[in-house]
């Protein structure tokens, strides 16, 4: 079944849906105003954190795909991406639009003194690029330089567990659980990349 | 409910009132857990029956005493204060108490008291704030503030509010309300207090010294490293509504209050 392709397309369908529950939630708690005593803190909180744990499970794909051979899992990399742009996005248009009620002048001023700022703007600008240059049309166009722009994201990610980080006032276990994951996925793709660079030149040797 | 007489002059404002329901899910208790909503799901069973508060160090009557015999002699009055947390978000609220001043005579402290400390319930199997491995809160949670601040006519011990006893997310049965300070000096579930000559060690500042200190006086002048102080948002904000507001010098008690401080550099004792 697993090696199914129509299993796949079902289980794609089932996972984009999965991932745009919390929207939904959100959605429905911003209309129903049942988001407490600061619904745009509320939603600010709870859109970053999405954005992060998409951006993780979507960096947890390639392990995943590489450990089972399942090849059916690969587009869900590019989908979960997006998921973390989407939720990265809503969670930028919700500090501007409710917390910051766009007054222009102050959004310098924030990310001037509050680095936490700057570093989150900068991990959504990665996203984006990434976002935009996801499609088969671009990678094909950017040739060897997409794979260099793609590797960014583990810098988005980094940078997006620092902005979280900064603005914990004592608990962290947030910081701790999803600093431990990245870490983990992070140590993988070390090790794989060794191990190729490895066996490359034992073949060279061999020849 | 519970009977409260008077109200009115400096302990009174006729600002709109943060509905109960805000004040009852909206609450910072890390005992209970860090997030807003955490206290209100897990402190309902908390159980604060029976309950004794500890009088300890430089005083005349020290002893524990059970709370009914610990509030007996006290007239129960209602007031409403303004609440800032120092992240700068702020709520009115109807408390029910009465002066920490009255307490402190009734228990007569010694000529060495120059500070009263506070300490907050220590029990993790009620509390899962405290069991959680991530907190670097070292509990019991303490506060604790100079004599003269404790003896300000503002300063209350709080056993209620709109009207009923303090539910178990606000502090039950006993808090302290100090208005002019960041919420965080308000300690909730008090069951130590104790006079000392030196100044105590309190929670917020033992973790993170740089960010928070003793006095924590609402200032919008002297700001927080990783925010401003000089706005807050009164709650409850919808998401069209900013509930955005300037904030006030000592919260607006400036007039009660500003006189213990004359003299200090706030911004270095802040």
């Amino acid at each position: 079944m697993l090696r199914n392709p129509r299993f796949w397309q079902v289980a794609r369908v089932i996972i984009f849906c999965l991932a745009l529950l919390p929207f939904v939630f959100l959605l429905q708690g911003a209309l129903l105003n049942t988001l407490g005593a600061d619904p745009a803190r509320e939603l600010a909180l709870e859109t970053g954190r999405w954005a992060l744990r998409m951006l993780l499970l979507s960096l947890a794909i390639t392990p995943l795909r590489e450990l089972t051979g399942l090849t059916g899992l690969f587009p869900l990399r590019r989908m979960l991406g997006l998921f973390a742009l989407f939720y990265a996005v809503l969670h930028f248009i919700v500090y501007m639009v409710f917390l910051l009620a766009l007054r222009w002048s102050e959004i310098g001023s924030d990310i001037l003194e509050r680095p936490y700022i700057t570093v989150g703007f900068v991990a959504l600008l990665i996203l984006a690029a990434m976002g935009v240059t996801s499609t088969k049309a671009m990678m094909r166009r950017l040739g060897p330089r997409w794979k260099q722009l793609h590797q960014l994201v583990y810098m988005a990610a980094m940078l997006a567990l620092l902005h979280l980080l900064w603005i914990l006032r004592t608990d962290l276990f947030d910081a701790v659980f999803y600093g431990t994951i990245l870490f983990l996925l992070l140590v993988y793709r070390l090790v794989t990349r060794l191990k190729k660079r490895r066996t490359r030149a034992a073949r060279r040797q061999a020849v | 409910g519970i009977d409260a007489a008077e109200r009115g002059g400096n302990f009174w404002t006729d600002e709109d009132l943060t509905p109960y329901r805000d004040v009852v899910t909206y609450n910072n208790f890390y005992e209970f857990g860090t997030d807003k909503s955490d206290p209100y799901q897990n402190a309902q069973s908390f159980d604060v029956d029976p309950w004794s508060i500890e009088i300890a160090g430089e005083v005349d009557n020290p002893g524990t005493y059970d709370l009914e015999d610990f509030m007996k002699p006290h007239q129960l009055e209602e007031r409403i204060y303004r609440l800032r947390c120092v992240e700068r978000w702020s709520m009115v609220i109807p408390w029910i108490g009465f002066p920490l001043a009255d307490l402190i005579k009734r228990v007569g402290p010694t000529s060495k008291a120059k500070y009263v400390a506070f300490e907050t319930l220590l029990d993790p199997d009620q509390m899962p704030g405290q069991r959680g491995r991530f907190s670097v809160i070292e509990w019991p949670y303490r506060e604790g503030l100079r004599m003269d601040e404790a003896m300000n006519p503002l300063s209350f011990l709080a056993v209620g509010l709109y009207g009923n006893y303090m539910p178990p997310q606000n502090g039950a049965p006993i808090r302290l309300v100090i208005p002019w300070k960041y919420g965080f000096k308000s300690i909730k579930s008090i069951v130590r207090i104790h006079f000392t000559e030196t100044e105590p060690a309190t929670s917020w500042n033992m973790l993170q010294p740089s960010e928070y200190g003793f006095y924590a006086n609402v200032n919008p002048e002297v700001h927080h490293p990783r925010w401003r102080q000089d706005m807050e948002t009164r709650l409850p904000r919808t998401l069209f509504s900013s509930g955005r507001m300037e904030t006030q010098m000592f919260n607006g008690y400036a007039d009660q209050v500003a006189h213990l401080y004359q003299g200090m550099d706030l911004a270095r004792y802040y």
